[in-house]
């Protein structure tokens, strides 16, 4: 993973927000499969789609199977994330991930079980490090970028 | 045998993922075991336990016994000259480790080595490190339009005088089938080693290797209801036996000084160290399980279930299929628009189907291709109508979902 790179402002970083409590609700009402992957599908269009100029070998989070891109931020003791992927429901899940750790203090990132998080959302084993969708490596990613030097 | 009696030998398949039943179509990835493979595992662990070839005792006579016994039944099973030329390895990637490292001697700086364009990494990756050794040149048999090989450019290509040809016999990521027999007397006519990948093959057809006439066949046990851990390198004698053993240690010696070692006869000189013994029982009941059915009939059945599948996911639109033709082997390849194959990937395993996405370990095809990676469904004998059904199912409301 990068850490900022030349092309990304701050405020590019600060400018996305996630409402978890809202997410969380709409995953609970979630009936089924489909309207889980539907709601994931529709977070992961609120991430902003890299430009090829970004999508570089060295942003890249190895271990998935699809291609997978995140940067960091760390601005006023806060930990920020632009992340993008060419697999549309990875990218959901990648948004998944930022819900729960974008804006946030190392210390709480830390503390965050991701495991709990996506069994909480229904997803049960997308998590796993035995999945190719790279989710256990991008939370690795995402946890390493925000530890406390 | 009725496919529903089949299926009922493969305790693996009765299983529920969520609140779907398993729909396996990854196959060509691993095929499952039936009961009588995994019986006979069993019953070598709980009864014959012991090392071969130090029957001391009696034990291990037995073991002996059952696990050469097995060198016979795969002599049979591909129509082998004889049972030395049957080594038994860890699997098809180990044996072409094996015969490209025991090759090295033999291949001269500014040799060429031929590889299929489609090959299985396993079939690329020890000859480029050949050819780093040795100085020769690692050369793409290229594909046509239909992704099958070019056989114009591979004619034109063997003029060159290939030190080796290594060709599938079935792609793994495509399930086209290569004219092996064929293309292996081209090789041969200009002095050329063939090497054969015949994973995806062997499950599916009846390979008989003096018929190809081939220097090498490699292939799987875990891909013909085997157990995993176990393949075979067949060689023909005089080839095997000119091979640098790429393992060396017990087993495979006559006599050892610290001065100097004397290596074994064949086949021992290739098996160096405790073989899998238990794997190779398991692989003997899966031949016994293969010869028991009606092959004829099996490969008609495989046959018309794949060209259903074709059928069906063509019908379906928005499918684009990857060297599709009718008498491709155990496999189709497909693309869901211009959706990312793992996305659909991840929303059909939601329904309990098992199919792969991804490379299919053939880089440089998806290459030619010029596509990143696809789906692949894959079928074996105990794959039904419905399997079939239930996939086209699951596509569409991966459809409703994606598109």
């Amino acid at each position: 993973m990068n850490s900022t790179s030349q092309f990304l402002s701050r405020d590019l970083f600060t400018a996305q927000t996630f409402d978890s409590e809202v997410i969380l609700a709409r995953f609970k009402q979630a009936a089924n499969w489909q309207e889980r992957y539907r709601e994931i599908m529709l977070l992961g269009k609120t991430l902003p789609k890299l430009d090829d100029m970004l999508r570089v070998e060295q942003a890249q989070v190895r271990g998935c199977e699809s291609n997978a891109w995140l940067y960091h931020a760390q601005i006023d003791d806060l930990h920020y994330y632009i992340a993008d992927s060419d697999a549309r429901i990875v990218k959901g899940l990648i948004a998944l991930l930022l819900a729960a750790t974008h804006g946030h203090s190392s210390e709480s990132i830390a503390a965050l079980d991701i495991n709990a998080y996506f069994d909480e959302l229904g997803l049960t084993g997308q998590l796993s490090p035995s999945r190719t969708n790279g989710l256990f490596a991008l939370a690795t990613a995402i946890k390493a970028a925000a530890k406390i030097p | 045998m009725d496919v529903n009696h089949l299926r009922e030998q493969f305790p693996a398949l009765a299983q529920t993922l969520g609140d779907y039943p398993l729909c396996y179509l990854d196959t060509a990835a691993t095929s499952q075991k039936p009961k009588q493979v995994l019986d006979a595992i069993n019953h070598y662990y709980q009864q014959d336990n012991a090392n071969v070839h130090r029957a001391a005792h009696q034990l291990s006579s037995r073991a002996t016994v059952n696990y050469e016994a097995v060198r016979d039944d795969v002599r049979d099973f591909i129509n082998a000259g004889q049972r030395e030329e049957i080594i038994f390895t860890h699997g098809t990637t180990e044996g072409i480790n094996m015969v490209a490292h025991g090759l090295t001697a033999q291949i001269d700086p500014g040799a060429t080595i031929l590889v299929d364009t489609a090959a299985h990494h396993a079939n690329l990756v020890p000859w480029q490190m050949l050819a780093l050794r040795t100085g020769a040149t690692v050369v793409p048999i290229p594909l046509d339009s239909h992704c099958r090989i070019d056989q114009q450019a591979y004619a034109q290509l063997l003029q060159q005088h290939p030190a080796i040809v290594a060709l599938s016999h079935v792609s793994n990521a495509l399930g086209t089938v290569n004219p092996v027999t064929q293309m292996a007397a081209q090789a041969k006519a200009v002095g050329a080693i063939t090497v054969i990948d015949g994973a995806q093959a062997i499950a599916h057809l009846t390979v008989d290797v003096q018929a190809i006439d081939c220097d090498f066949y490699l292939f799987s046990g875990h891909k013909m209801y085997g157990p995993t851990g176990v393949g075979i390198l067949y060689g023909k004698y005089a080839q095997l036996d000119r091979l640098t053993p790429l393992l060396t240690g017990g087993e495979m010696i006559k006599s050892v000084t610290f001065e100097a070692t004397e290596f074994n006869i064949l086949p021992n000189r290739l098996e160096a160290g405790t073989p899998p013994i238990s794997g190779v029982i398991g692989l003997g009941a899966a031949i016994k399980f293969i010869n028991q059915l009606d092959k004829a009939a099996m490969v008609k059945r495989e046959n018309e279930l794949l060209t259903y599948l074709q059928q069906r996911l063509l019908a379906l639109g928005d499918i684009t299929l990857y060297g599709a033709h009718d008498d491709n082997i155990g496999a189709v390849a497909f693309n869901l628009a211009d959706e990312h194959h793992q996305d659909v990937g991840i929303l059909l395993d939601q329904q309990g189907i098992a199919v792969r996405c991804g490379h299919h370990c053939a880089m440089p095809l998806m290459q030619s291709l010029n596509i990143k990676g696809c789906c692949r469904a894959s079928i074996g004998v105990y794959t039904n109508v419905e399997d079939i059904d239930r996939f086209i199912d699951g596509l569409i409301s991966v459809k409703e979902l994606l598109l």
